[in-house]
């Protein structure tokens, strides 16, 4: 069990009242009609899966019903920080740029 | 093999109080190099070891693992075995590895105590129902023994559980599989390491994967904590940490690793002689020989590699055990782990070759993994034997994600894999 604060809500809560929402930021391939077998399964069923820091969405399922984005550390449940979806992809960016 | 644990042995090594006893595999450094490395010492690990010597002849393998042996999730499951899944792919493969389980004391020349007590698999919902039927005829058509029961003769057969109208989720039937059943965890990864050991395999403990040496896509050898280990063949068995591995390898992986918790009470008197597994209600429960009841919970929903999962699930399990047997709402528990499993997108495992040559993986068994112990590690040691897949694992290729071939066992494998 661990706490997540709901950016929306701005409260810390338990994660029960959560629902995962997997791997954040998967993008979907632009023009479907030229993209091959592969990238369709890479996008549809491969994922990052680290041990360590994850990008990850979360629903505030009995809350405010928002989905945001949680950095969390998938070895020791560590939260790192939570945005909304716009300000996480940000976030998520600029740490991939860097 | 050296068949040297018999009745005869125990009752001579009694008269010498017992002091003549040898280890039952050798504990070794490793090589700088060998034929096939195996990662992971798991009950499955150490069962391609033992397939590889014993039946292809492999002379000089190697497995290598990162904690002490069984450890992971050999020692972290609810023992269940069975092979009542719904499509032929995954049926047949199960099959396989219950028939090699029936004969498997006797092979490896230890006793996993496999009790084929029967598993139920509870229907609580119409759709519930026409699901069993359905399955129980795949079942049958496959030549797997499979019936499908009403409440009455589940009651029948199991006289502490709850059929009565007035509950939450009523029963209304129940699939049962007569020879599926329970093994001891542990003594099944003891048993194929002192059985490959005696093949001459080096099982290494304390040694960490930590990178891996490609060249050209094909793979060269291992850099390990315990030093670089050269070899053309690399089997790996990782469980909850193959992404982890793939990654090492530039390779990308359908899978999300989760916690499963299960726990189990103080031992009671004999109360329970069958197994009984619940989708609709998120549990199952058997009684193990030392009479503690061991109860199974689903994975908890978010993705983690740390051996514990939430509270809540617990719970959850524990209320829906109590449902069905509200004689257990007084019984203790005594202990509670995590373990992490490796799931896929279809519930099914990837027991495949992979773009780098001389790679395997062996993953992805999710929540139902101890079940196949022998018939994975058969079938996997086929695939690196012959550097091609077993006609029973052809269609676990990890290319079924590019072709969308998946074979979709979430009904059979539902919660309670």
């Amino acid at each position: 069990m661990f706490v997540i604060r709901c950016p929306h809500c701005c409260e810390d809560r338990e994660e029960e009242e959560f629902s995962y929402g997997g791997e954040a930021f998967i993008a979907r391939p632009t023009e479907p009609e030229s993209q091959t077998d592969e990238t369709w399964g890479d996008y549809l069923f491969m994922k990052k899966n680290p041990k360590g820091w994850h990008w990850e969405m979360w629903g505030h399922s009995t809350g405010c019903r928002k989905f945001f984005v949680v950095k969390r550390n998938t070895a020791n449940h560590a939260i790192d920080g939570v945005w909304s979806l716009a300000e996480g992809k940000k976030a998520y960016e600029t740490e991939v740029k860097a | 093999m050296n068949k040297d644990y018999s009745f005869w042995k125990l009752f001579t090594q009694g008269l010498n109080k017992h002091q003549g006893w040898q280890p039952a595999w050798k504990s070794v450094a490793p090589k700088s190099s060998y034929d096939v490395v195996i990662i992971g010492a798991g009950g499955h690990g150490l069962a391609t070891a033992y397939y590889l010597a014993k039946e292809h002849g492999v002379k000089n393998i190697a497995v290598v693992e990162k904690g002490y042996l069984g450890g992971g999730n050999t020692a972290r499951n609810t023992t269940i075995v069975r092979s009542n899944y719904l499509w032929d792919e995954a049926a047949l493969l199960y099959e396989h590895s219950l028939k090699l389980w029936e004969g498997l004391t006797e092979d490896i020349n230890f006793n996993v105590m496999f009790s084929q007590r029967g598993v139920f698999n509870l229907g609580h919902t119409l759709q519930d129902m026409r699901d069993i039927e359905r399955r129980v005829n795949a079942n049958n058509l496959n030549g797997i023994d499979a019936l499908a029961l009403t409440a009455e003769e589940v009651k029948q057969r199991i006289p502490l559980i709850n059929t009565s109208k007035n509950t939450r989720f009523p029963i209304m039937g129940a699939s049962f599989q007569p020879r599926a059943g329970v093994a001891r965890h542990d003594a099944v990864a003891w048993g194929f390491a002192r059985a490959a050991s005696h093949y001459g395999v080096d099982i290494i403990e304390n040694c960490e994967v930590t990178a891996m040496d490609i060249e050209n896509d094909t793979i060269k050898g291992l850099q390990t904590s315990r030093g670089y280990i050269k070899t053309a063949k690399v089997g790996c068995v990782a469980a909850g940490h193959s992404s982890v591995m793939a990654r090492a390898a530039g390779i990308r992986m359908p899978i999300e690793s989760h916690p499963l918790q299960a726990f189990v009470s103080e031992s009671l008197k004999p109360c329970l002689d069958t197994v009984v597994m619940s989708n609709a209600v998120h549990g199952y429960v058997s009684q193990s020989d030392k009479g503690e009841l061991v109860i199974g919970a689903g994975i908890d929903h978010y993705t983690s590699y740390t051996q514990r999962g939430s509270p809540h699930i617990i719970e959850h399990t524990a209320a829906a055990i109590i449902e069905l047997f509200p004689m257990f709402s007084r019984v203790r528990m005594n202990r509670q782990w995590g373990g992490i499993v490796d799931t896929t997108p279809d519930a099914c495992p990837i027991i495949s070759k992979t773009k780098v040559k001389g790679l395997y993986f062996n993953c992805g068994w999710g929540t139902g993994g101890f079940k196949a112990t022998p018939g994975s590690g058969n079938v996997f040691a086929h695939t690196i034997a012959h550097d091609a897949p077993h006609p029973l694992n052809v269609a676990f290729s990890l290319d079924r994600f590019h072709t969308g071939h998946l074979i979709d066992e979430h009904g059979a494998a539902g919660v309670a894999h």
